[in-house]
């Protein structure tokens, strides 16, 4: 009797044990966002409507009681976020903290698009991607970040490159836009999209210490067009990856996009139509400015549109869709020598110049050792110290070198698109301003001496 | 005549390295038989301001796409644009557009 009440016991001790593991594994899948689970999309395809909250929960309740508190978003404020679906064009500076707050804040769906994947440079900005992440789409490392932040927001990783051909499918789909992308041609594209769609678009940049923010295409205001009816010339843009960014910046300009959409998402509409939010963080100072209002003659939003349908917008811009650089050509092949045939010069310790032609900020990164530095602005602007020491170092070549021959003047920078400017000018200098010298410029720079000569070299 | 105008320039967005990154400029446009416009002042930064590449600056007789030019704080295209008479202690800002995220 008492043996068989032992093992009744134990029978049921043990049964009471799986109970609890099944109820445990039930509530993790349960809060893995109701067993949904990521997948990367490669391509645009229909999505199903967003339904949105028809009341909030007990734990709605708690998770956004601190802005629920506020008249300006209220319960009614919180539902309309929950109906909203917002398109992150670009998961970078801006993307991040913009994907961020938007699910904090209880976004119905996010979809998050970019065509790249997380590098090491990228970590000092774009906050939702860690070290692990590395090599990663960026979309879903951002949207792995964000579903755990909050697992009710719906998260849709895109990693593709939006192009005319799927840019107006897409963006159809969603409520709101956010420009966070790093390229003319692609900011061109997501306003027209917009304007085609009726979608109103949060748009910010953010460069070196400076960002921007505009809302376009939102009740009757300006589109990106209006302002900008022609693209600017493409030697005159700068990237992030030439200019440099301090990551606070676009953290700060995502921030603001965030809230920008938050106020248009729960109903409390944006103030930023018609408006430039610039922000100067040197001496942080903001300035709001007064834009025009919508252009009658714009060709996408205005009376007679010429622009009807999406366009080649890499065409239309003269440049590529990417934060990558353009690579230069310039210069004839007699005018240029690889990496591999500079190192044989150096092994074979015949006499030369090595020019390095970058800013002093990136010399101080790294450098060859011998080189002189003369910036490609100095050059240009004939300053008249650095001609001197050029020709000082022109003329001591000179005396170390046996007959006639030109001294010769190899020029450097970090890819090779500076250094071919500065053969140029150094040509015309040549002869005239400084003794007569055979320039050469050294191609791919920096970053190919890298790559196949020193891989201990630092690239940055 | 008109009397000299004094100016607060500012370049920002980058187009303060044309300027040789000097962003803000406190100048004094010379007396003049007819008032100062803003088609009259870009040739006059031009010649007096701009350092290198006027090309990266202007076009034709105007500012360069991707370059917007605020007077008093509002889009240069609610003032009258190049034909805008400018006035005593004016504020005319150049910004270059950023496309960086």
């Amino acid at each position: 009797m008492a043996q068989e009440v032992c093992s009744l016991k134990a029978q049921l001790e043990e049964r009471e044990k799986e109970i609890s593991a099944l109820k445990n594994k039930l509530a993790q899948l349960e809060k893995k966002g109701h067993g949904s689970e990521l997948k990367l999309q490669n391509k645009v395809e229909p999505l199903s409507p967003l339904s949105g909250k028809p009341a909030l929960s007990n734990q709605d309740i708690m998770r956004y009681s601190r802005q629920l508190l506020l008249p300006e978003l209220g319960v009614k404020g919180q539902l309309n976020l929950s109906k909203t679906s917002v398109l992150v064009v670009g998961c970078g500076g801006l993307g991040c903290p913009l994907a961020q707050y938007l699910a904090a804040a209880g976004i119905g769906r996010l979809g998050l698009l970019d065509y790249d994947e997380v590098e090491l440079s990228n970590l000092h900005r774009q906050v939702l991607h860690g070290e692990e992440n590395q090599g990663q789409a960026k979309a879903l490392s951002a949207a792995e970040s964000v579903q755990r932040l909050n697992s009710t927001v719906e998260c849709i990783p895109y990693h593709l490159q939006l192009t005319p051909e799927n840019a107006l499918q897409l963006i159809q789909q969603y409520d709101i836009v956010a420009d966070c992308s790093d390229n003319v041609p692609t900011r061109y594209l997501v306003n027209d999209a917009c304007v085609l769609s009726g979608t109103p678009l949060v748009s910010a940049s953010a460069l070196r210490m400076e960002g921007q923010l505009t809302v376009y295409n939102y009740k009757g205001g300006p589109c990106y067009r209006c302002l900008y009816p022609v693209p600017p010339p493409p030697e005159t843009v700068t990237n992030c990856s030439d200019g440099g960014v301090l990551g606070v910046v676009p953290g700060l300009m995502g921030c603001f996009q965030a809230l920008e959409v938050i106020k248009i998402a729960s109903g409390q509409g944006s103030s930023c139509s018609q408006q430039l939010l610039m922000l100067d963080a040197q001496d942080l100072r903001f300035r709001s400015i007064r834009l025009r209002p919508k252009q009658a003659g714009c060709a996408v939003c205005g009376e007679n549109p010429s622009v009807t349908r999406l366009i080649d917008y890499e065409a239309f811009c003269g440049s590529a869709a990417a934060d990558k650089c353009r690579k230069l050509h310039l210069l004839s092949n007699n005018q240029r020598i690889t990496v591999q045939e500079y190192k044989s010069i150096v092994d074979n310790s015949s006499p030369h110049i090595l020019l390095d032609v970058r800013p002093l900020v990136e010399v101080e990164i790294c450098n060859l050792p011998f080189s002189l530095n003369i910036p490609l602005s100095s050059l240009e602007d004939r300053r008249s110290e650095d001609i001197q020491l050029l020709q000082e170092r022109v003329s001591q070549l000179k005396q170390q070198m046996a007959g006639d021959s030109q001294p010769a003047v190899y020029v450097l920078c970090k890819q090779g698109n500076d250094s071919q400017k500065a053969v140029q000018v150094l040509e015309k200098m040549s002869g005239s301003e400084v003794d007569s010298i055979a320039v050469k410029d050294i191609c791919g720079g920096l970053v190919a001496w890298a790559m196949k000569i020193d891989p201990t070299f630092p690239q940055y | 005549m008109a009397a000299p105008v004094a100016l607060h320039l500012e370049f920002g967005g980058g187009a303060e390295l044309l300027f040789s990154g000097q962003k803000e400029h406190h100048v004094t446009l010379p007396s003049q038989s007819e008032p100062w416009d803003m088609k009259q002042l870009l040739v006059w930064i031009q010649r007096n301001l701009l350092k290198e590449r006027p090309e990266l600056f202007v076009q034709g007789d105007s500012v360069r796409p991707g370059i917007l030019v605020l007077i008093n704080d509002a889009d240069w295209e609610l003032m009258g644009k190049l034909d805008y008479q400018l006035q005593d202690k004016d504020n005319v800002v150049f910004i270059s557009t950023l496309h960086g995220g």
